[in-house]
């Protein structure tokens, strides 16, 4: 029997089609198929300057906009070669992570309704609002938040109180993940959904390019913000866990435990921004990044730069270059494919969410049609990123 | 880690295929180390540096299609590969024609790269041979031509779903060949 799952299903998390054969119960072959959401952003970048793609991105992985917006920050500042400056980079590692805090608390929420334990998506929602009100403290939008730019931030952090709020966040957080965990870890029936279900091994993930907790939960130690660190990341302290057998459970532990790192990070990122005080949230080089409004109103060379940033944007060199960040769902990178003008030639999007949903078909066949729907909250994808 | 370079991985390339000719991309702010090879020995490259226990590029993190028109030849496919155990990235590009738009698959090397390549197909209609299914990813299947080419606009496509043609079983007429629709007015 061929059935239909999706793309109208709640559990395919968006507009997912998974077209299943079946034998009974048992799933012979389940093909995924996407692009309801295709709105061809790509297509979309070559029209638009740099800057004017920004708000583009918060809509693909539309649970971590400022992940998605730092992607593509870092790959632009990689083009033009510059940095941004330290206190806009612990800005960037402190929001990144409650960024990851709030998406994992949607991914465990969801995954855990589908599964039918009910209580704890309630639960996770809180915690996500207050991020979401983080967001909201700083730049005024709660999920399109397109608070980074490239060579450093939008606008500085709010004078006052916002460390304060972020820091009681993150120490309360960690007691909050004891709750999830109390719901969940040892529950019997969670065990029995989730253990040995949907395995990937190593190899498989590898070969099929997955990334993030999904690969992670197969045991391999591969953390773009060890391996290849941006934005700081090697001074942070913080450890990648990893499981052992590539089921379901393991990519929900992966995740819980990551949520417990992320808190430490954003702690330390808290602490390095009080160290490091109040100061340059943007590179100086006005040749491609706004001058202060201040300057503006006295400088002559800044109202030029002003304008000509306003008018047509920055003028990348001609170049390419490509930039990957760790996400929460895996690798996300941008490449840039730059002639020169202000306006990208080529834009191309490597979503985690893409590449880990391939993993799928080896994950549930020859397995039940009810562990398709175990398998596809354990993947933790989000479709506005796969079809772009 | 291993202290694996690009230079070292470009003296291996070398050595192993000495009839392929390696080429560096050369360029002020080229970021990424980037090599052009070969269609046809693309397979075969791909392989070795799969499989070389020093080299080991055991995923391909993504691929795609770039168009490069009016340049001659006109399309690119950029291979991004990593390896994790010397922590390195290696952009491998094939320059493809427009009157041969033709690349090996690389599915059988990597099982990811499926559906990469049916996006370069369905972005670019780049062909890739010996693709187990090589069909539209995002775009619909009935979709005509193909969006990221250069000489595709961005707009003013024909809507694909519309409720006020007069002619609903042709779901896509020809906008032009619509006559204007009659109102009627009436006095009060």
């Amino acid at each position: 029997m061929t059935l239909n799952m999706g793309p109208q299903h709640p559990s395919t998390h968006g507009v997912l089609r998974v077209v299943l054969e079946l034998d009974g119960e048992t799933v012979l072959k389940a093909k995924p198929i996407i692009g309801y959401l295709h709105t061809g952003m790509e297509k979309q970048a070559e029209y638009k300057t740099y800057t004017q793609s920004i708000p583009q991105t918060d809509r693909m992985d539309y649970l971590a906009p400022l992940s998605n917006n730092l992607a593509f920050c870092l790959a632009a500042e990689k083009l033009l070669d510059i940095e941004a400056p330290p206190r806009a980079q612990a800005v960037r590692v402190l929001m990144t992570e409650l960024t990851r805090i709030s998406a994992h608390c949607v991914w465990l929420g969801t995954h855990a309704l589908d599964i039918g334990a009910m209580t704890v998506f309630f639960y996770t929602f809180r915690e996500r609002e207050k991020v979401l009100s983080l967001y909201d403290h700083i730049c005024g939008a709660r999920l399109t938040a397109s608070y980074f730019r490239v060579g450093g931030l939008a606008m500085d952090l709010p004078k006052e109180g916002f460390l304060e709020r972020c820091e009681k966040f993150v120490d309360e957080m960690p007691a909050h993940i004891d709750e999830y965990e109390n719901l969940l870890t040892k529950n019997p029936i969670w065990l029995a959904r989730t253990k040995e279900v949907a395995p990937l091994s190593a190899r498989d993930a590898l070969a099929l390019g997955a990334t993030g907790p999904t690969l992670r939960g197969s045991g391999v130690q591969w953390d773009l913000r060890k391996a290849q660190p941006y934005s700081g990341y090697e001074s942070y302290d913080f450890d990648v866990p990893v499981g052992a057998h590539g089921d379901a459970f393991d990519r929900f532990q992966v995740r819980v435990r990551e949520m417990r790192e992320s808190t430490r990070i954003a702690k330390q990122a808290i602490a390095r921004l009080r160290e490091i005080g109040p100061g340059d949230y943007r590179v100086r080089d006005y040749k491609y990044v706004l001058p202060p409004k201040e300057e503006v109103k006295t400088s002559m060379e800044a109202l030029i730069h002003h304008f000509k940033i306003v008018a047509h944007g920055f003028f990348p060199p001609v170049g390419e270059a490509y930039q990957a960040i760790e996400a929460p769902k895996g690798e996300l990178g941008f490449y840039f494919v730059s002639d020169g003008t202000p306006r990208p030639w080529r834009m191309k999007v490597r979503s985690p969410s893409f590449v880990n949903l391939q993993t799928l078909s080896t994950m549930v066949e020859g397995r039940l049609v009810a562990d398709v729907i175990t398998a596809i909250g354990s993947l933790d994808i989000v479709l506005g990123e796969i079809d772009r | 880690m291993s202290s694996l370079t690009h230079e070292r991985v470009e003296q291996r390339l070398r050595e192993q295929f000495p009839g392929v000719s390696f080429e560096r991309q050369a360029g002020p702010a080229v970021r990424d180390f980037t090599l052009y090879l070969p269609v046809d020995s693309l397979v075969e490259v791909c392989t070795f540096l799969r499989d070389d226990p020093e080299l080991d590029f055991a995923m391909l993190s993504w691929l795609g299609g770039v168009d490069y028109l009016p340049r001659d030849p006109r399309f690119e496919v950029v291979y991004s590969l990593l390896s994790l155990s010397a922590n390195l990235r290696l952009h491998l590009k094939v320059r493809v024609a427009d009157e041969q738009l033709r690349v090996p698959s690389v599915v059988r090397v990597w099982p990811t790269a499926d559906w990469h390549e049916r996006e370069a197909f369905d972005f670019y209609g780049i062909e890739f041979t010996g693709h187990p299914e090589l069909i539209r990813i995002l775009l619909p299947e009935d979709w005509v031509g193909w969006p990221l080419r250069k000489d595709s606009p961005l707009g003013y496509e024909e809507v694909a779903f519309t409720h006020n043609t007069p002619d609903r079983i042709k779901p896509s007429p020809d906008l032009k060949k619509l006559a204007p629709k009659k109102v009627t007015y009436r006095a009060h």
